[in-house]
């Protein structure tokens, strides 16, 4: 490398000498580069690989060797229906709340106070998940018990309340609402910083027609948004489908189906399930715990390609370029 | 509007008036309306709240009285067109509100839970032999040092040449690819990143094996996308005048990059990388299932378990042993160090993006 420590400002005689030199720094910094970008494509390839090779062996094993000794698609399929099932929730609590958010900082909030709650939110998106699930079992599961039970007493007619509501309050109902917490600031995030870039121009053009405030954000922001909003909730899906430890430490271990959101009796992740059950298996059990994490990262594979092809797709206005 | 006098209103003007007589000028509430509804609403609730009313019930309630006396009064005075305005207004100002109740209360539980044990044998001691009260998180946090360190130090220059290949040489189908991958990476579950390590070094070293280093590879998978992105973006702000100076002075384009563009950018790769840790160094499940859990300090990466922060608390919390209490407080005092680490680190992100990114002049 010390040969191509050229100084740069050479004088025009001497060109002739470095220019090799520069060529072969040149090249192995290309080189370097390159390399470091492929390997990219070889990890995410190794992580297909690696989950397949460790995974294959508990999906072609004999039925009664995989843990519930039922094969793998009746170990599998019930933690992949808890999985979709908690980001739903998630996903429909947090959305609103999240656009809310991302409007009311975008449009309603003082200036001044917005950008300290932007700078407030994008703190929060960065707390461990620990925390969000020492949180939930402690304070929000033992809070939701008197509610769950009304919904319980009342509502019991709609398959979801049915009943009998949990008294530790360990739930599927609070382990989504803690996952719509944590995607929470995601979705205001990615849904604030593309209402920011609506053009200026055309919200005063809408406000200068003699629209009210709601008009405009409903005639300028939110056509141009759009894509932010689904993006962000996407985003927001595929964080909500892969969260472990927070439902880890609120759900315990049960594989079942079941609509049932307030019982004592839950689905649980697959996620969660591996972080339950990984520290004591061994065997053929560690396989299929490999092979379910396998299923999750195809759907949270396909989520986020979703996603990403819904923001490519409006390239033109991101904030890049 | 025109001079035509034959049609005097256009149809702005008719549907602002909003009735059938279009002379009547809308009315105006009395600035700081919404407060007064809002205070309304409170009151009438406290009083059912004292009458003993379900108090989630009765938020419910609050939140409906709210938004809806608002409409009701502004529709009344002002038209339809003001009242929805209002109306969404409170709405947003409500869900904003409601959003960041469990984060004001998560906030304060993790503080005033965590502040218990907050004292200096939690950072000096070891779980060694301890039962019962006593002990610390030593053992853990210098375990979390050692294998964020290590995925940092795996992830910053591999994050940082990939991300200047795609600003500075990328083209075509292999910038593509590894631009799409990158995205999808971001969203790599973290318990997967941790799968892949257990899977890599199981076929490599046999099953049950749980090393520090395993530990590091997996949060390197979940960081590198992060600071591809982040140092992507910077390099991309580099305005390409200052690159065509430096061609301009027969400089080579390797050294352009590291003494120009790499240089003008570092506070916003600094303030990438800073973030970066921050996102994983709270990452509990690759390191669950990696790392495993251990009593002792283990300063070697390479050899048996090591203990970290995250799985300190999360073992602390499910797995109490004999006397609960003193177990619950470390692992609520782990969380909350958990989270100040995370907080100092965003912020002396910020403070290096604040403090060294190039003047504007």
């Amino acid at each position: 490398m010390s040969t191509t420590l050229e100084p740069p400002a050479s004088p025009p005689g001497t060109a002739v000498k470095t220019k090799p030199s520069r060529q072969v720094g040149d090249r192995v910094f290309a080189g370097i580069a390159t390399g470091a970008g492929s390997l990219i494509l070889v990890v995410l390839a190794g992580v297909a690989a690696f989950l397949l090779v460790e995974g294959i062996p508990a999906i072609v094993a004999p039925p009664e060797d995989v843990p519930g000794e039922n094969g793998f698609v009746a170990f599998a399929g019930p933690l992949l229906f808890g999985t979709m099932l908690a980001a739903t929730i998630a996903l429909v609590v947090a959305t609103p709340f999240g656009v809310g958010v991302a409007l009311f900082i975008s449009h309603f909030a003082p200036r001044r106070l917005a950008q300290g709650l932007g700078y407030l939110m994008d703190l929060l998106a960065a707390i461990p998940s620990l925390v969000y699930g020492l949180w939930g079992v402690t304070v929000l599961a033992p809070a939701t018990v008197p509610s769950a039970q009304w919904l319980a007493d009342n509502l019991g007619f709609i398959p979801f309340f049915a009943g009998p509501a949990s008294t530790t309050g360990r739930t599927m109902l609070v382990a989504g609402l803690v996952l719509a917490v944590m995607i929470l600031p995601i979705i205001s995030a990615v849904s604030r910083e593309v209402f920011l870039q609506t053009p200026q121009l055309h919200e005063e053009a809408a406000l200068a027609l003699g629209a009210t405030r709601w008009e405009m954000i409903k005639m300028a922001v939110l056509p141009f948004g759009r894509s932010g909003i689904i993006s962000g909730a996407m985003l927001g899906l595929g964080r909500a489908l892969g969260e472990t430890i927070a439902v880890a430490l609120i759900l315990s271990g049960l594989g079942i189906i079941t609509f049932n959101l307030i019982g004592g009796q839950n689905s649980l992740t697959i996620a969660a399930n591996i972080a339950l059950d990984f520290p004591e298996s061994s065997g053929l059990a560690v396989n299929a715990l490999i092979a379910s994490g396998l299923v999750l990262f195809l759907v949270t594979f396909l989520v986020n390609a979703f996603a990403r092809y819904i923001i490519n797709r409006r390239r033109e206005f991101s904030g890049a370029n | 509007m025109t001079t035509s006098t034959s049609e005097p209103t256009g149809t702005v003007g008719t549907e602002k008036a909003g009735g059938p007589s279009p002379a009547r000028r809308p009315g105006k509430l009395p600035p700081r309306a919404a407060w007064i509804v809002l205070g309304v609403a409170t009151a009438v609730a406290l009083l059912l709240l004292l009458t003993g009313t379900n108090p989630a019930l009765l938020a419910v309630g609050l939140v409906v009285a709210n938004v809806g006396g608002i409409y009701m009064w502004s529709r009344l005075v002002e038209g339809p067109r003001a009242a929805k305005d209002r109306m969404v207004t409170a709405i947003v100002t409500t869900s904003f509100a409601i959003a960041m109740i469990p984060l004001v209360s998560l906030l304060y539980t993790v503080v005033s839970r965590g502040s218990e044990r907050m004292d200096g044998a939690f950072f000096t001691n070891s779980m060694l032999g301890v039962v019962g009260e006593g002990g610390g998180a030593y053992h853990a946090i210098i375990g979390t040092l050692i294998v964020t360190g290590l995925a940092a130090l795996i992830s910053v220059p591999i994050g940082i040449m990939t991300a200047v290949y795609l600003v500075e040489y990328g083209k075509g189908r292999l910038a593509r690819a590894i631009t799409f991958l990158v995205d999808v990476m971001t969203g790599i579950p973290s318990i997967v990143a941790g799968l892949f390590a257990v899977a890599l070094f199981q076929l490599l070293f046999g099953p049950g094996i749980r090393l520090g280093i395993m530990g590091a590879v997996a949060l390197t998978v979940l960081m590198i996308p992060v600071v591809v992105r982040s140092v992507e973006e910077m390099l991309k702000i580099v305005p390409n005048e200052l690159r065509e100076a430096s061609y301009a002075l027969g400089v080579s384009k390797w050294r352009t990059i590291v003494k120009v563009v790499l240089r003008t950018s570092v506070a916003g790769i600094a303030t990438g990388i800073t973030l970066s840790i921050a996102r994983v160094i709270g990452e509990t499940a690759p390191l669950l299932i990696t790392l495993g859990a251990v009593t002792g300090v283990n300063l070697n990466p390479f050899d048996g378990r090591m203990a970290s922060l995250p799985v300190f608390s999360y073992y602390s919390y499910v797995a109490p042993g004999a006397s609960p209490e003193p177990s619950i407080d470390r692992a609520w005092a782990a969380a909350l160090v958990l989270m100040l680490i995370v907080m100092a680190l965003s912020l002396f992100a910020r403070l290096i993006s604040y403090l060294f990114s190039p003047k504007t002049r």
